[in-house]
């Protein structure tokens, strides 16, 4: 049972780490829009500009 | 018209880094991905601009860009010529307020939901070992961990309960919470004791586990009424009240009413609404009150009187003294009335607070009489208080918790969808108990603009004439009249006589338009055609020395009002107008949509006396209407709704808004409410025959921490499953069930 000593910090690491994430996405208003970035995803915008045939 | 620089710089915000200036627009016309891509590229594709992005959920634009390549009149332009209206937030009144809540109870969610995923996985550790091998010191060091995450995790998670069961019984008065803390804390200050006396169990899971559901239902609830207040935050904002203000050096400027103070002079055009209450000083004009009094007739005013925001200024332009809502006035007189209406309203007790007033006293005493009994029977007060504390901890309002703001959510979202927004949670509720339903005429049963009645009976050539003659003309009756005629060349050298009407010279004939005074027609011709519609306004044409004619111009019934009428009485409602507007004008719309009883000639303390009366018969009033008349009645009725196009003062004296030209959201706020307030009764149910069967295990001492985790995240998901299924309901289907309710 002596690898709990390790395993439980690292897991609770690990947790702390995903909070942090989270909390950090929250700052930077990554929950603003819900409805947008799944539209957003699909537009051509990074793409050079091409002309219209 | 008076043109005048706008005053932008009240929207902006401008950054300390790059001398970029920051503001965010209200846009109206946005419905999918296309028009977000359209607008994104349109406008960063132009000099200046560093930043464009709209949030799709918000329909708000926030752009960033550099003052001296580009301005906001430029952006507002680009963007209406793409076919989107545009209006910048004036920053003094958009509120951050919601959104910080909103924010604070997602960080404690994802605390709760974070410390409750750990705790578990060391609680399941625990429960598989007690039936196995675990040893002993195993399992404290287990306890001892889940400790060290569950209590800050509690405390940071738990704050917005615990400051609002504080903030209750500091008014000495019970609301949901205060069980949810008392239970909460004591699971937790348990598991402590347990833990350092090597008990088997310990409740850290429990408490985290509650603090993370309840949680999860106050940010949905909180995201629903933050983003129904976004979009009346639009509405507002794109409504763009602004004004002409009369600076002391004479120029003029147009600027956001927040920037109007008592004192100014403002000036309002022809066709212009009036933003401000105020005295006029010089100017004469007629003003179309049917905002404020429901009266759809004219009224002239001269300099000394009195004029209301949210009037519309028809003939003449005027320069307005702002004034305070002062002794004496219309304005002055609703405000009063409100506020004793307001009084009046908030001793109405939510649902949820009524069972919160019945369950806490009930629970406490369950586990006092619990902690009494074993230690009298078992002798052992550490063993009774543990037992007594299990009763509190598997009674935790985990479901009934959530039992009230599932439906609330579930229903806000359905409403939200057929275009009503509800101020707050509880007017679901409200709604439902509702029998008599009272409407105003003006702007409530009608629609917002006028349209000529007897186009049949005007000869096509004189009409086009007319209509011609009309498009001079700011009058909105004039305005109605043009639009019927389908006149599209304005006619020159056109003068408008203020209070009279509008004249012109063509081939030598003189052409005049306007009131029956002006054009020379006798008032008995005037009522023998007012018989057929008595609630018409009349426009005369009259062509030099030939027989004049009689335009009858009406506000007219909403297209669906008649149906939806007939649907509500069918189902059982009570229906009435009333109305300040001339008894021949509402008695002819009574009789159109088929409602029986109506009042008219009301002022505002008449409507209130009205519903004081149906109220004292016994009757739960549901207030639909839109005037500033209206506003104290709104207030005072048991619920109320107010379409989009009324007055700010009457938005927010109702309990919510529909959205659009037809009367039905009404019906189907009503019909919604109904299905959730039965939601919410089954709901309440559910918990109580959960309690039921829990109490008596947890009172004869059989309940285990796993067993505490099962029968909590049961029932919530229970309760949750079935405030979805108003969800699953196809809008047919609310129809007709409502109908049956």
């Amino acid at each position: 049972m002596d690898v709990l000593i390790y395993l439980i910090p690292v897991a609770l690491f690990l947790g702390g780490l995903g909070l942090c994430a989270f909390l950090w996405s929250l700052k930077s208003g990554q929950y603003d829009d819900m409805e947008g970035p799944k539209w957003r995803v699909l537009s051509d915008d990074d793409l050079p500009e091409r002309e219209e045939p | 018209m008076v043109s005048s620089a706008r005053d932008w710089d009240s929207f902006a915000s401008s950054s300390p880094v790059n001398g970029a200036i920051h503001m965010d627009f209200a846009v109206d016309g946005v419905h999918c991905a296309g028009c977000m891509g359209k607008i994104e590229r349109g406008l960063s594709r132009m000099d200046g601009i560093d930043r464009a992005r709209l949030n799709l959920s918000s329909h708000r634009l926030s752009v960033d860009w550099h003052p001296d390549e580009i301005n906001a009149e430029t952006i507002v332009e680009v963007l209406d010529a793409m076919g989107y209206k545009a209006h910048p937030f004036d920053p003094n009144l958009v509120r951050e307020s919601g959104d910080a809540t909103s924010r604070e109870l997602l960080r404690c969610m994802a605390v709760a939901g974070f410390a409750s995923m750990n705790v578990m996985l060391l609680s399941v550790s625990i429960w598989s070992g007690n039936v196995t091998d675990i040893a002993p010191e195993t399992r404290d060091f287990f306890h001892w961990l889940s400790a060290l995450i569950a209590l800050p995790a509690a405390a940071y998670a738990g704050r917005p309960f615990f400051r609002s069961a504080f903030a209750a019984l500091r008014i000495r008065s019970v609301n949901m919470d205060v069980p949810i803390t008392i239970g909460v804390l004591l699971a937790l200050a348990l598991s402590v004791l347990q833990t350092i006396q090597h008990a088997e169990h310990a409740y850290f899971d429990s408490a985290i586990m509650l603090l993370f559901f309840l949680l999860i239902g106050r940010y949905l609830d909180q995201n629903m009424r933050r983003r129904t207040r976004s979009f009346a935050e639009n509405i507002a904002a794109l409504r763009a009240d602004m004004a002409v203000k009369l600076l002391p050096d004479g120029s003029t400027r147009e600027v956001p009413l927040s920037r109007v103070d008592p004192g100014d002079s403002v000036l309002v055009s022809p066709g212009e609404r009036v933003s401000v209450d105020g005295i006029v000083q010089t100017g004469q004009s007629d003003i179309d009150q049917s905002l404020i009094t429901g009266e759809t007739a004219l009224c002239a005013v001269k300099p000394g009187s009195n004029v209301y925001a949210g009037t519309l200024n028809a003939t003449g332009s005027l320069k307005i003294q702002v004034t305070a809502a002062t002794q004496g006035t219309l304005l002055d007189e609703v405000n009063r009335l409100l506020e004793t209406a307001a009084q009046a309203r908030s001793r109405y007790v939510k649902l949820a607070d009524r069972a919160a007033a019945l369950y806490a006293p009930m629970v406490h005493s369950a586990a006092a009489l619990t902690f009494l009994g074993w230690w009298i029977w078992g002798g052992d007060w550490q063993q009774a208080m543990i037992i007594a504390i299990s009763v509190l901890i598997i009674t935790c309002p985990c479901a009934l918790g959530l039992a009230i703001p599932a439906v609330q959510v579930v229903a806000s979202g359905l409403l939200y969808r057929f275009g009503i927004l509800l101020n707050s949670g509880d007017a679901i509720e409200r709604l439902a108990e509702v029998d008599t339903i009272v409407f105003d005429k003006t702007g409530t049963l009608t629609n917002a603009k006028p349209h000529l009645v007897n186009a049949s009976a005007c000869s096509g050539s004189a009409l086009n004439l007319a209509g011609r003659l009309a498009l001079s003309s700011r009058h909105p009756l004039a305005i109605a009249l043009a639009k019927a005629s389908d006149a599209a060349n304005p006619l020159e050298n056109v003068q408008e006589i203020p209070g009279a009407g509008v004249e012109a010279i063509l081939d030598g004939q003189r052409l005049r338009l306007g009131s029956p005074d002006f054009c020379g027609v006798s008032s008995s011709r005037v009522e023998t055609a007012l018989a057929s519609s008595p609630g018409a306004s009349v426009l005369v044409f009259q062509c030099d020395q030939k027989e004049p004619d009689l335009f009858l111009i009406e506000q007219s019934v909403r297209e669906d009002a008649q149906n939806v009428v007939l649907q509500l009485q069918s189902s059982g409602y009570h229906l009435e107008i009333l109305s300040g507007d001339r008894r021949a004008a509402v008695s002819a719309v009574a009789a159109e949509i088929g409602i029986k009883t109506y009042a008219a000639e009301l002022h505002p303390q008449d409507k209130i006396a009205r519903l004081d009366e149906l109220k004292a018969s016994g009757r739960t009033v549901l207030m639909v209407g839109d005037g500033l008349n209206d506003a104290p009645a709104l207030a005072a009725a048991h619920v109320s709704l107010s379409p989009v196009t009324a007055v700010q003062l009457s938005q927010a004296a109702a309990d919510g808004v529909f959205l659009g030209e037809r009367l039905e959201p009404v019906a189907r706020a009503l019909n919604i409410s109904i299905l959730a307030r039965r939601a919410m009764s089954q709901n309440l149910l559910l918990s109580t025959l959960y309690n039921i069967v829990a109490v008596p295990i947890a009172v004869a001492g059989f309940v285990t921490p796993l067993l505490a985790a099962v029968a909590m995240s049961g029932s919530s998901i229970i309760v949750t499953a079935n405030a979805l299924r108003l969800r699953l309901m196809q809008p047919r289907q609310i129809n007709s069930n409502g109908e049956q309710g």
